[in-house]
């Protein structure tokens, strides 16, 4: 509950903050909503040697529409997402998971970009960026690259992004994002999934699954049913292939595919078109 | 109007939401020291060394301290033999168990002594669960013991010929589950020993007990050791455990001449503070084709962890005491085990043995409604002890119960529950795939309070049963009451200021509450076992009856009255039928201290007195509870939909404040029922140490509650008040598993240990299926 010995460095701007990580190397880490890093800290499985606070970088907060996509800048927290009209009215499975994130206190400081950043696979945005098909927007030093969020995720807390670079942007298509459902089980109603899943049928077919492997899964194929238009038996019986589940104190690996199989299942139906 | 029963907000509030509360980590004094201990990694292991010199020499480290450097000092107070040590010196018994310990110049150097401490572990196999521990060939904690049976207590007879004879027997193993007492605030002291003494500040629930404790262990003083217990932020039983921490920070500050503090972390807290619960038990029970009770026997085998701490040991004889709940049972057999095993010790937590009697009781006479086939409240109605049968003596000796009225409680939880419209309900999702299943289940249950007559709590080693109170009214006519009670979150300040102002008649606001330090409340014994308005609270109601009297005499002397006409209210005395003929209690009260005004006879400084309250027997809270879930019948998940309550705690004082001790019981109860468990893997490794692994509920899991209650006022006072801090935790679980297996009953489920967890839930479902 006492975090190792570290330096505090705050950033006022996104490029000072690229500044600071490229000079303080490896062992820097970038604070946004604090929510997932301070607990990591506390308990003693993060030590980094620096931290580069953003939370001044107030330029990184927004929610725009803008060429066809949805554009949510990374250093947005989770209440401004929730309640933006425009997230709401674009990309209502962005909005609506959001909502569902812990409690009040988390979704007032957590951000979008330090969800996706942080790349844990109970977490719930990554697997709506997964399923919508969102797109990464990743800034350093040899400036932007666009990372889709099918590839971003590369390991448990392990993403495409490299120490000396920045998530600065999600995009998410912008019109046709419907119908949707997010379904996501927990035994408290402030907890991470056990398991989630979030469905979406268009633009294109994307179905995702929370927690039910080291990184949000997407599923190829029960997305595939979804676009062909198979049952929602069928479709939630492939997706609960996918995936390698955990076990842990709340659930084993064959109770978790049964979760992913009615989960979806009920998804499926809930998102009809 | 009388201000028993009257809904006044809390006292307490206005300095706890403003953020003005006290708490021990509030207290800064200057250059006070942060304690923190090194904990065992290990479950069960030898430690072959423990080197601190890298720890000693970091900077800003005042002391590091092993075993060797407190080998001079006595062992936190237990059962011979099997004391705990303030620190493990040959081996470590259970993970969490301090090993070394950290004095800094704040928490984060002390944190890093911490981890540059190196112990060397020779690991030794574990047990984990009674049933490892009393295996044959199980590693022994103690090896002088040679087991890890601590105590047996065996039947007297196993009632062969009861059971021989009954046309219907059915047995139950029950685990009920280890839970975390997890209040707000973690275990906290600061210890300051000066030239004049010493004095601690604890979150604690019986300063006075550890005042006595630190005395003998130090071999000093009363009159130099001050212990003060502060705001506390809840202790649910956890906070009278006689844990290392509260001897080691008075023995550090002593030798560093220097204040020191110790706070757990949270983790620290899960892991360390004494857990509750932790039982198993094997039941038997006899009855006949009409659901009536004709013998219950069982054993109950109580898991004491890696110490066997006193009040833990007498959990078992609690359970026993109340293991026939509301019911005639005509023959008996109660046997229990206390069993070590290499886990945190356990201890009380709020019910302390009697939650364990009443889930295994409500349990038992659910299966003879099952067994039977009869409605499960047509059994507990055929089998409730009558209105007119008190006191009822029952098989304990501990449990003569003093009054209650079992059948009125659930008549009247009849009344605020539409039971017929849940059987229907249930009856109409039953074959709906799309419907969750619905169930229902009860308890009307009895619980032990009131601790206690005389020898209750010198058995558990305190100096006596009774409580202090002690009213000293001020010259200004306003008033102090001194209690030995030691609230932490009941609102005693609140409570006890309206029994005195009801008979006083001092106006409410113009009373104040001190408690909590062994300074400037005479003496005390604390604020567990549902005892502080039973018998508390009482005392503060003799005490004000003997004041009010000699104000009296004081005011008619004032207006040449008799005594014996005089009204006293609203802060003024009235000569009965003459409104005119008045005299305020503020002039009272300065003509007490002054002599000239004094009846002949009478010194000044006569409006206070002090009570040492006793009580002849324990008081029985009763209640009848009813749980409605859902089950959703795809995911296992269960949801609890309404909680109906009906309590007797006979006289309220303040609905308000009874309405939250049973709400905050409720919500733990159904905690363990469906949310919380301290988990082991099977080295002894804990897996629940945050709270995202130990699931406490939040508002958002909990039901409404519809509540209601009956009063049964207890003969043991004049007050008549039971206690309601325990009933809520105590009567609740086995209303929840019995909803629960209620709408599992048509799969031929019996029986779910807590906690009642989705997994556990699909699982009975698939193996239904
Ligand atoms: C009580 C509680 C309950 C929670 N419940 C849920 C839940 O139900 N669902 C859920 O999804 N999450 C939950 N969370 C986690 C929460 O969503 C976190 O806020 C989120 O995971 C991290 O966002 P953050 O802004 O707080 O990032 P931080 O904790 O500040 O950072 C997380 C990681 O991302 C890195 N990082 C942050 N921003 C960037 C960036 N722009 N570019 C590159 N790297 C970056 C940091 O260096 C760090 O490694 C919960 C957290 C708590 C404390």
């Amino acid at each position: 509950m006492i975090p190792a010995r570290f330096d505090y460095h705050r950033a006022a701007d996104a490029a000072h903050a690229l500044a600071l990580l490229g000079e303080l190397g490896d062992e820097a880490k970038l604070l946004a909503g604090g929510h997932s890093l301070v607990p990591l800290m506390k308990l003693g499985l993060a030590q980094p040697a620096a931290l580069v606070d953003v939370g001044d970088v107030r330029e990184l907060s927004y929610v725009d529409e803008r060429d066809g996509v949805l554009a949510v800048g990374a250093l947005t927290r989770y209440r401004d997402i929730e309640r933006s009209e425009l997230a709401r009215r674009l990309v209502p499975i962005l909005a609506h998971a959001t909502g569902r994130i812990g409690d009040p206190q988390v979704r007032a400081r957590g951000t979008i970009g330090g969800s996706l950043a942080h790349g844990d696979p109970a977490a719930d945005l990554p697997a709506v960026a997964v399923a919508t098909g969102a797109v990464m927007v990743v800034r350093g030093p040899g400036g932007e690259r666009h990372v889709p969020a099918r590839e971003f995720f590369r390991g448990f807390l392990e993403t495409a992004l490299q120490p000396d670079e920045m998530l600065v942007e999600v995009r998410f298509p912008a019109s046709g994002v419907e119908p949707w459902a997010y379904e996501k089980f927990s035994r408290r109603a402030q907890d991470y999934a056990i398991v989630g899943v979030a469905v979406v049928r268009g633009p294109e077919p994307g179905i995702a699954l929370v927690n039910m492997d080291s990184t949000p899964v997407f599923c190829a194929a029960a997305s595939a049913a979804l676009g062909r238009g198979e049952e929602a038996r069928a479709v939630a019986e492939l997706a609960a292939a996918d995936g390698r589940p955990p076990s842990d104190l709340n659930g084993d690996g064959a109770y978790r595919r049964h979760l992913a199989r009615v989960l979806t299942e009920r998804a499926v139906r809930a998102a009809a078109i | 109007m009388s201000l028993i029963g009257a809904k006044v907000l809390r006292k307490e509030d206005p300095n706890l939401v403003t953020g003005r509360g006290s708490f021990v980590d509030d207290l800064r004094p200057d250059r006070c020291l942060t304690m923190a201990f090194v904990p065992s990694t290990e479950a069960h292991a030898r430690v072959r060394s423990v080197d601190a010199s890298e720890a000693a020499a970091l900077p800003g480290v005042a002391a590091v301290w092993t075993a060797a450097d407190v080998a001079h000092l006595p062992p936190c107070p237990g059962l011979p033999g099997l004391e705990r040590p303030l620190l493990a010196s040959d081996v470590v018994r259970f993970v969490g168990e301090p090993v070394a310990v950290v004095v800094a110049e704040d928490r984060y150097l002390a944190a890093d002594a911490v981890a540059a401490v190196v112990v060397d572990y020779e690991p030794l196999p574990a047990v984990v669960g009674v049933q490892a521990a009393l295996a044959a060939d199980a590693p022994a904690l103690f090896p002088a013991l040679g087991g890890n049976l601590v105590f047996e207590q065996p039947w007297e007879s196993d009632l062969a010929d009861v059971f021989a004879a009954a046309p219907r027997t059915a047995s139950l193993h029950i685990v009920n589950n280890r839970c975390a007492p997890t209040p707000i605030e973690p275990n906290a002291c600061l210890a300051d020993w000066g030239p004049s003494g010493l004095t601690l500040w604890a979150a604690f629930q019986a300063p006075h007990h550890l005042r006595n404790k630190l005395a003998e262990f130090f071999g000093i003083a009363h009159d130099e050791t001050r212990v003060i217990a502060p705001d506390v932020g809840g202790g649910f039983g956890a906070k009278i455990n006689l844990v290392p921490e509260l001897y080691l920070a008075p023995a550090l500050s002593r030798a560093l001449g220097r204040p020191v503090k110790y706070v757990q972390t949270r983790s620290e807290c899960l892991q360390a503070m004494y857990h509750g619960r932790a039982q198993e038990q094997d039941v038997d029970v006899a009855f006949d084709d009409d659901g009536r009770l004709l013998g219950l026997r069982f054993m109950v085998t109580q898991d004491n962890g890696g110490y066997p701490d006193p009040g833990g040991m007498g959990l078992p004889a609690l359970t026993t005491a109340m293991a026939t709940g509301c019911y005639k049972v005509p023959r008996v057999a109660v046997g229990w085990r206390n069993v070590v095993t290499n886990t945190t010790p356990v201890a009380s937590y709020r019910g302390a043995g009697r939650p364990e009697a009443t889930f295994m009781i409500e349990r038992v006479v659910d299966l003879v409604a099952d067994e039977t086939g009869l409605d499960p409240l047509e059994v507990r109605r055929r089998n409730f002890i009558q209105p007119d049968e008190f006191p009822y003596a029952t098989s304990s000796p501990l449990a003569v119960y003093d009054s209650g009225n079992y059948p009125g409680a659930l008549d009247e939880l009849l009344r605020i529950l539409d039971y017929d419209a849940v059987r229907q309900e249930q009856r109409r999702n039953l074959d709906d795939d799309t419907k969750p299943l619905i169930g229902v289940g009860f308890s009307t249950w009895v619980e032990i309070a009131g601790f206690g007559p005389p020898g209750s709590l010198e058995a558990f080693g305190h100096l006596g049963s009774w409580e202090s109170a002690q009213i000293r009214v001020q010259p200004d006519g306003s008033a102090i009451v001194y209690t030995g009670a030691s609230p932490h979150g009941q609102g005693t300040e609140t409570t006890f200021a309206q029994i005195a102002a009801d008979n006083l008649g001092i106006p409410f606001e113009r009373i104040s509450v001190r408690h909590g330090d062994t300074a400037t409340v005479l003496q005390g014994i604390g604020t567990m076992g549902s005892r502080c308005t039973a018998i508390a609270g009482e005392g503060v109601r003799a005490a004000a009856t003997t004041v009010l009297g000699r104000a009296k005499e004081i005011a008619a002397h004032l207006l040449e009255a008799d005594p014996a006409d005089l009204q006293a209210e609203d802060g003024a005395f009235t000569v009965r039928g003459t409104p005119a003929r008045s005299v305020s209690w503020n002039d009272v009260a300065w003509a007490s201290f002054r002599p000239l005004d004094l009846p002949e006879g009478m010194t000044p400084g006569s409006l206070e007195t002090s009570v040492f309250q006793q009580v002849a027997n324990f008081s029985f809270p009763s209640g009848a509870y009813a749980c409605v879930v859902e089950v959703d019948r795809h995911t296992g998940r269960v949801g609890v939909r309404g909680f109906y309550l009906v309590d007797d705690c006979g006289t309220v004082i303040n609905p308000l404040l009874a309405e939250g001790q049973v709400q905050g019981g409720i919500a733990q109860g159904i905690a363990q029922a469906l949310f919380e468990e301290v988990s082991y893997d099977p080295q002894g490794a804990l897996l629940t140490s945050t709270l995202m692994d130990y699931l406490v509920p939040a508002a958002p899991d909990l039901p409404g509650f519809v509540s209601s209650r009956i009063c049964t006022p207890t003969p043991n006072s004049v007050l008549g008040a039971k206690g309601i801090g325990e009933s809520g935790s105590i009567g609740s679980p086995p209303a929840v598993v019995n909803a629960v297996v209620d709408a599992l009953a048509h799969l031929g489920v019996r029986h779910v240990d807590m906690p009642v967890t989705p997994q556990k839930v699909w699982r009975l479902l698939e193996g239904a299926r």
